[in-house]
Order: structure tokens, then C-alpha cells, then sequence
């Protein structure tokens, strides 16, 4: 991230620089709320508001935050945005609080969250945090909604709550997979996404750290 | 004065404590009276579900207030107590109480409560001296927690009409089917007690269902559906609302209801 300019800030995440897919943060959230495409979208909503609103503040105050107790302010900021979600959602999404339940309150614990406050907002103005923001909340946003699709459709065969595939129990054909309606599952879509976005984006590989050993070749025995 | 003095630390500390801890409360104290509205709607709206009287598009407050009257029951008597106030009576507290609530140890606590409490509210559909309806709250141990549920039984206090499930964490796709509507209709019609009047409920889930006590248990969910079976023979039996129900069943503890002189008159009109 050499230039900071708004354009990038706000697009980069989404594809280059992905905190999901590529820094490979904020991956408990995504396992957890991604069974259906409706929750996938709330807490997207909810990932945004925080990360933007706590990049915007941290950034505000970034000059008068002693860096004895930054990491602690920087907490206190986002715990209460977090609180103020959760409340909201309870007073006007109430259904969609209850499907959440404790991964609204776990925003606090999402480390794309605190990674931008720390990383970007410490260092940059407050706009462009903000944009920051966004575009990472965005970038979170792209995995769970891709996730969400995937494992919507193929579990309980339906789009948005829509019935696409009539699953067997509701008098249909389709036998809904139910791997992928538990969180394990996204860690197969999960994957499997990170290996096409980086089959798109060869840089986006990593270095080996070690390299491996050739296998033993079996020998006949004498 | 720099930024990593003691006075800084501790004046930025105090402040962005004070700022945050108002904008929390501010939230918190606004948004409360919503946030009940939504509970109690969230209440209503599932025990008009289980009476079969929630249809998309309807004004849930006021088919509740025009139809449903909710009362506190004893369930070791079987008599409605004016001790509580139904709105506002909470099961859960009542549970802990020493005082509403006991605790329940080895056999008898089949459906894993551990403790229970003494009085439930109950909803009644139709005129409350004979209601047309009686929908139960039931709760108990599914295979992963807690599921909590209404039940809604026919004016016979025999018959079921449906039954489903609020609040759970089974699996989804397998042990969540318990609030797949096609799954819920296998209860219309099914019986809770034999004919001879016992106080045990006979009505169980079965791997081969067949008959008035019976219903398929969900495929793939043995637990889930051990589960149902334990917090309905719970919740059905003289532990629970057993004795309340014998007073709609005719034949059944006749004696009991009518020597109940001075409690408030129950075989209305």
C-alpha cells in the first residue's frame, strides 16, 4: 500500500488486499454468521459501521493518544461502537439480532477491526480512515456474502431466503448438504476462494518460509 | 506536556471513559422501550404461531389482546392463582427462587431443568372459562442446549394442535427440522393421555409412528427427538401441567376439581 490516495483505500481491500482472504483476519465471524445470506448481510452492515466509525475517531485522537495506553483506547472506542450495533439491531432488527445473537458482541474481538485501528488510523488523517474503513469492511463483506451464497444455496437451497433448490424436506428434489450448513463448511469455501483470487493474482502468494523435503522413495527390500 | 506523561495518560483515560460510557448509555437507555416492544411482540407472535392463528400481514397486538387471555397456573394444584400477574411473570426467575421455584434431582428431572418452577403462564384462545385452546410453555434439554417451545392443546386438554420451538440450538437441517411446518402438522390430532384418565402422558416421538400416541421422530435427530419426547412427558405429567390439564379432561380427577370450593371456578359455562 504505497499510495494512500481515497480511491485506493476504499478498493483495494476488496480484491488486493482482502483482510479475509489475503491477511487472513476476522476468519471466526465468517465461519459463524455465514449460513444464510440475510445474517451475512446484517453483520457486514454491522462490520462496516465499526470499522469505519472506530478507524474515523481513533484517527480523530491519534495525536492525543499516549502509546502507553493506545491499544486500550483504541478498544474502548471500538467495544462502545460495538455496543451501540447491538442495541440498535435489537431495537430495529430484533429477528435478525436473535439469528447473531453473541457475534454482534464478538465485532469487538474481530481482528480486522482492531488490526485497521491500529495499522491505518493511528497514522492517517481522519477522512481517509474512514474510507479505510469501509473499504475493509467491504473487503469482509465480498468473503461472507460469497460464502453465505455458497453455502445458502447448497444447504438449505435457497437465495436470500428464497427457495432456489425445493429440498427434500419441504416436498422437493434437493438434498440439502448439511456440511454446509454447520461452520466448518466455510472453511472449504473460504479456501477454495483464497485459491482462485490468488490463481488471479499470483503475487498474492506467499513465500515458502522453509522448503520441503523430497519424499523418501520406497526401496525394494533386499 | 507530551503525550506519554502520567497527567495526559490518566486525563485521555478519564475522558474517552466518560464520553463513551454516555454515548453507550444514551444508546442503551433510548432504544430500551423498543427493544421490549420487539420481545414481547417476539412472545406473542410465537404462541399465535402455535395456535395456528398467526397469518401473514396481521396487526399481532391486536389478535393477541382480542383472542388469547393469559393466566398464571399452579401446576402442583392444577388452579389459576392471582399471585402474579401473567404480563409480567417470568418463568426463569420463578425457577431460582427459592420461594416459586424447586429443584428437581435424578428420575423426575428427565428433561434435564435441574430446576423448575412451581407456576407457568398459560395462554387461552376462546372465552377463558372454556377455552377452545390451551397453548403450554415447555422447555428442556435438546442435544446441543436449552430448547424452549409453546404447546397448543384442543379444549379437551387431550388433543394437540401443534407445537414448536422459540428458541434452540440443534443442528441445522436435522435436530432444527422441529419447526419445519411439515413436520409440526404430525402433531394435529395426537392424543397426550390414554383413555383410563392417568396422569402420565402416553404421547412420545417414534422411529415407526403409528397411532394417537405417536409421532415420526425427526430423521437424522435421534437425540433431538429424545429430547422432545423427555420435556413433553415433563412437562405433561403431574410435574407439570398434569394436573392443570386432568381439570379439562372429563373423567379425570372430577373429586379434585370440584372440592377446589373458595379457588376460582374453573368447569364454566
Amino acid at each position: 500500500m504505497a499510495d494512500v490516495t481515497p480511491k485506493s483505500v476504499l478498493l483495494t481491500p476488496i480484491f488486493q488486499n482482502n483482510p479475509i482472504a489475503l491477511q487472513i483476519l476476522g476468519i471466526c465471524s465468517a465461519l459463524a454468521v455465514t449460513t444464510s445470506m440475510g445474517l451475512s448481510l446484517v453483520m457486514t452492515f454491522a462490520v462496516i459501521f465499526v470499522t469505519s466509525l472506530s478507524n474515523f475517531f481513533v484517527s480523530l485522537i491519534r495525536h492525543h493518544i499516549p502509546s502507553s495506553i493506545r491499544i486500550i483506547v483504541q478498544m474502548t472506542i471500538i467495544a462502545s461502537l460495538v455496543i451501540v450495533v447491538d442495541q440498535i439491531l435489537k431495537a430495529y432488527a430484533y429477528e435478525m439480532s436473535k439469528q447473531l445473537s453473541v457475534f454482534v458482541g464478538l465485532i469487538i474481538t474481530n481482528c480486522i477491526v482492531m488490526g485497521r485501528a491500529e495499522g491505518f488510523a493511528m497514522s492517517n488523517s481522519p477522512g481517509l480512515s474512514f474510507l479505510d474503513g469501509v473499504g475493509n469492511g467491504l473487503g469482509y463483506g465480498f468473503v461472507l456474502m460469497f460464502v453465505g451464497f455458497v453455502r445458502e444455496l447448497l444447504g438449505s437451497g435457497s437465495v436470500f431466503g428464497f427457495t432456489v433448490l425445493q429440498t427434500v424436506q419441504d416436498g422437493g428434489w434437493y438434498v440439502g448438504n448439511g456440511l454446509l450448513l454447520l461452520p466448518p463448511s466455510a472453511f472449504f469455501v473460504i479456501g477454495l476462494l483464497i485459491w482462485v483470487m490468488r490463481s488471479i493474482n499470483p503475487d498474492q502468494v506467499e513465500e515458502n518460509e522453509f522448503q520441503m523435503k523430497e519424499n523418501t522413495q520406497p526401496k525394494e527390500a533386499v | 506536556m507530551g503525550n506519554n506523561s502520567t497527567k495526559k495518560t490518566l486525563l485521555v483515560a478519564f475522558v474517552l471513559c466518560i464520553v463513551c460510557s454516555v454515548i453507550v448509555s444514551t444508546a442503551a437507555v433510548a432504544l430500551r422501550p423498543q427493544q421490549q416492544l420487539n420481545q414481547e411482540l417476539d412472545r406473542k407472535t410465537n404462541v399465535l404461531n402455535v395456535a395456528g392463528l398467526n397469518e401473514p400481514g396481521i396487526d399481532v397486538e391486536s389478535v393477541f389482546s382480542e383472542q388469547m387471555s393469559a393466566r398464571v397456573v399452579d401446576m402442583q394444584t392444577g388452579d389459576y392463582t392471582d399471585e402474579f400477574d401473567p404480563e409480567t411473570f417470568d418463568s426463569f426467575e420463578a425457577a431460582s427462587d427459592p420461594a416459586t421455584g424447586r429443584t428437581l434431582s435424578g428420575k423426575t428431572d428427565i428433561a434435564g431443568l435441574s430446576r423448575v418452577e412451581n407456576y407457568a403462564t398459560v395462554y387461552l384462545v376462546g372465552d377463558p372459562d372454556d377455552p377452545e385452546q390451551i397453548v403450554l410453555p415447555i422447555r428442556g434439554q435438546g442435544l446441543w442446549g436449552l430448547m424452549r417451545g409453546f404447546l397448543s392443546v384442543k379444549g379437551d386438554g387431550n388433543t394437540i394442535i401443534s407445537i414448536t420451538y422459540y428458541e434452540l440450538s440443534e443442528t441445522p437441517g436435522l435436530g432444527g427440522e422441529v419447526n419445519n411446518p411439515r413436520w409440526q402438522a404430525l402433531w394435529e390430532g395426537k392424543k397426550i393421555y390414554d383413555d383410563k384418565g392417568s396422569l402420565s402422558p402416553e404421547i412420545h416421538l417414534s422411529k415407526s409412528a403409528s397411532g394417537e400416541h405417536e409421532v415420526d421422530a425427526l430423521s437424522g435427530a435421534t437425540l433431538t427427538s429424545n429430547g422432545v419426547t423427555n420435556m413433553l412427558q415433563f412437562w405433561l405429567s403431574s410435574e407439570g401441567f398434569g394436573e392443570y390439564l386432568a381439570k379439562f379432561r372429563s373423567g379425570v380427577s372430577q373429586n379434585e376439581a370440584q372440592n377446589a370450593d373458595g379457588e376460582r371456578e374453573f368447569e364454566g359455562a
